[in-house]
């Protein structure tokens, strides 16, 4: 049995703006183990970036506000940590790269000193000691002339390399958490490909776990083994990816992946398509969020909000129709 | 579907100048389109694909001389665009139309849907008074909005039910020709697939021909006829969908088609990646020969040396690349 590293029970967060209270993350309960790879998949909007910065504690307060739950990391609960002890946890345990390699790096800092920032920080390096690892890990993510690049500034950097060097800058302190918020949606394929494949060596030789967000169901498919669908701020399915991805239970989960078409033309005539859009949740979900847009839904569905439940081994659903008989279940 | 011609660009060239220094001398150009020539069929979709910065929005709107092309014809109708006045050219955009990628962008704010939506027919003076609000209800019925919302402004509505308001602009003095510039690649998974189905209705309805533009291989696979792979400024290949996708022959189609995930774990076991090296290479500055060969894996020297040539290797499939056979 693997070691779990990350127990989150019950989050909740919720975000003030002039229109009403936002409830993006309602109730929302995981764990990690060492080592694994999860994806974790939804819409823009559907709460799964805001869940990972809730744990890390890296929402915006006011006006977000963690108003439930627990997240703890080997027992520790990081949302009652002291600021300098989860800042301690954030640069060297867990560390998290964003979508945008454009602006997650400070344009007026050469590219050297965002490198070892962390390093002199969480791992008392002396600078020359940091300046040897920075060059190491820009080796490592396939950077030529590491050593040359140190003093240059990010917009002498393509997307790409930008992108690998925020993963240089996120794995320098051998974190057992990394936490990739859609990587590679700013990249082209090709090298979203090249990404892809780094990452997994990495992984390989590192031994981290990944928690990967995104909405491709395709980059989840060839990298994470477990994976969460998220709607509403809250998880409505979890499998193991090729469960998932064969037996997928819940309607939202099947329109998604109908709406998909496939590179490798095993595709219908016709997309499948979810009317309506996703919701903005200025109450909490009384019933299931999905509800409205579900061809499934039958009165309890607006009254009651589903908890997961196990359908099969290790594929939990929140769905109080069985989609596969068209039963309540 | 039919092989009739409905446009016709031959040796397309879009260069924009750039100027540096207190006189703005100019001092170079980015190559964004460098001869481009292929066929659009009559009611027909053909696919325009590449990573960003290749050039494929700039073929689309200078195509429509939204650019004003370098060099080079577009021939619609017997009628070469390119050598038209702007006069003549607004009379020519009634059959020729452009939906744009960013539905937030492309629609005035402070003009009501049935502003947006009733303009051309005004502009066009197809349509007057009552007509046009008529016309109106109808489009906005056609392409699955409430015609009650005709008086709302664009921010009360979404990001799919906008991109809606542009294809009911589009449609609105029912052209021939409509390309689509990325026009899913703002919007959801889910709203995605809806914008795609009303794109396919509204092509039966009214036999409508779309150049299709996109980086979604999966998406541009499933709504094209034929399709095209564009790299640097140029085309380098262009076959019927599926042959295109079964049996890619330029090497850098190949890469890009292998780097696409594929929604399912069990296929992505199987496939075998072609990782390129490197990155695209500045366009204001491209390689010599074929534009590829920076980070082909089986360039030799023949591709430094010489560009080259478009040809048709096989019925239907046209490649740019010295090393791939002819085949018959």
């Amino acid at each position: 049995m693997p070691n779990q590293i990350l127990n989150v029970q019950g989050l909740e967060t919720r975000f003030r703006t002039d229109e009403g209270t936002v409830h993006a993350i309602n109730g929302v309960s995981f764990t990690i183990d060492e080592g694994e790879t999860v994806g974790i998949v939804g819409e823009s909007g559907c709460g799964k970036s805001v869940t990972m910065l809730s744990v890390l504690r890296l929402i915006p307060t006011p006006p977000g506000k963690i108003t439930g739950g627990t997240a703890e990391f080997h027992g520790q609960d990081l949302l009652k940590m002291e600021d300098d002890e989860i800042r301690h946890v954030r640069g060297a345990q867990i560390s998290m790269i964003f979508q945008d390699p454009m602006t997650s790096l400070n344009p007026v800092l050469t590219i050297g000193k965002q490198l070892t920032e962390p390093m002199l920080l969480h791992l008392g390096m002396t600078k020359q000691q940091a300046n040897n690892r920075a060059v190491e890990l820009l080796e490592m993510v396939g950077i030529s002339g590491a050593r040359e690049r140190l003093p240059d500034y990010p917009h002498q950097f393509s997307g790409g390399m930008r992108q690998r060097v925020m993963i240089a800058m996120a794995l320098s302190c051998n974190p057992q958490i990394l936490i990739a918020d859609e990587p590679t949606t700013a990249l082209d394929v090709t090298i979203q490909a090249q990404f892809i494949e780094l990452v997994k060596r990495l992984q390989e030789n590192l031994g981290m776990a990944i928690i990967w967000i995104t909405h491709d169901l395709g980059v989840i498919a060839g990298l994470a083994q477990r994976m969460m669908v998220m709607y509403g701020g809250l998880f409505i399915e979890e499998a193991d990816v090729k469960e998932l991805y064969a037996n997928p239970q819940h309607p939202y989960t099947l329109g998604l992946l109908g709406s998909l078409p496939r590179l490798d033309g095993k595709h219908s005539e016709r997309l499948v398509s979810i009317d309506g859009i996703p919701p903005v949740l200025y109450e909490p979900p009384k019933g299931c969020p999905f509800a409205p847009r579900c061809s499934f839904a039958i009165e309890r569905c607006s009254q009651e909000n589903p908890v997961l439940e196990e359908v099969a081994p290790k594929h939990r659903v929140a769905c109080w129709v069985d989609t596969r008989t068209g039963r309540s279940r | 579907m039919s092989t009739e011609t409905l446009l016709r660009v031959d040796n397309l060239v879009k260069h924009f100048p750039i100027y540096q220094g207190v006189i703005r001398r100019q001092v170079g150009a980015v190559h964004a389109v460098d001869g481009v020539s292929f066929e659009i069929y009559k009611g027909e979709t053909l696919g325009l694909v590449g990573e960003s910065g290749c050039g494929k929005s700039t073929a689309g709107r200078t195509i429509l001389r939204l650019y004003k092309p370098t060099d080079g014809h577009v021939y619609y109708d017997g009628t070469d665009l390119a050598s038209l006045s702007e006069r003549e050219m607004r009379g020519m955009r009634r059959k020729l139309q452009i939906i744009f990628q960013d539905p937030y962008a492309s629609l005035n704010p402070r003009m009501t849907v049935a502003d947006i939506v009733g303009e051309p027919l005004i502009v066009h003076k197809v349509a007057n008074g009552k007509e046009v609000q008529e016309r109106v209800q109808e489009l906005l019925a056609l392409v699955g909005l409430n015609p009650a919302f005709a008086d709302r402004y664009p921010h009360e509505f979404s990001g799919g039910q906008r991109q809606r308001i542009g294809v009911a602009r589009a449609l609105a003095l029912q052209p021939d020709l409509i390309i689509c510039d990325e026009p899913i690649s703002a919007l959801d998974v889910s709203i995605q697939a809806q914008v795609i189905n009303l794109l396919e209705d509204l092509q039966k309805q009214f036999g409508l021909t779309y150049l299709f533009i996109a980086h979604d291989l999966s998406m541009v696979r499933h709504i094209s006829d034929r399709v095209a792979v564009m790299y640097l400024g140029v085309i380098v290949e262009l076959a019927e969908r599926d042959e295109l996708y079964d049996h890619p022959l330029h090497p850098y189609a190949q890469a890009l088609l292998s780097a696409v995930p594929i929604p399912d774990p069990v296929a992505e076991e199987r496939r075998q990646r072609i990782i390129l090296e490197g990155d695209v290479p500045s366009p204001v500055n491209p390689p010599s020969g074929c534009r590829f060969r920076t980070r082909c894996p089986i360039a030799e020297s023949v591709c430094t040396e010489q560009k080259p040539e478009w040809r048709e290797v096989k019925p239907g499939h046209f490649v740019a690349c010295h090393l791939v056979e002819a085949q018959t």
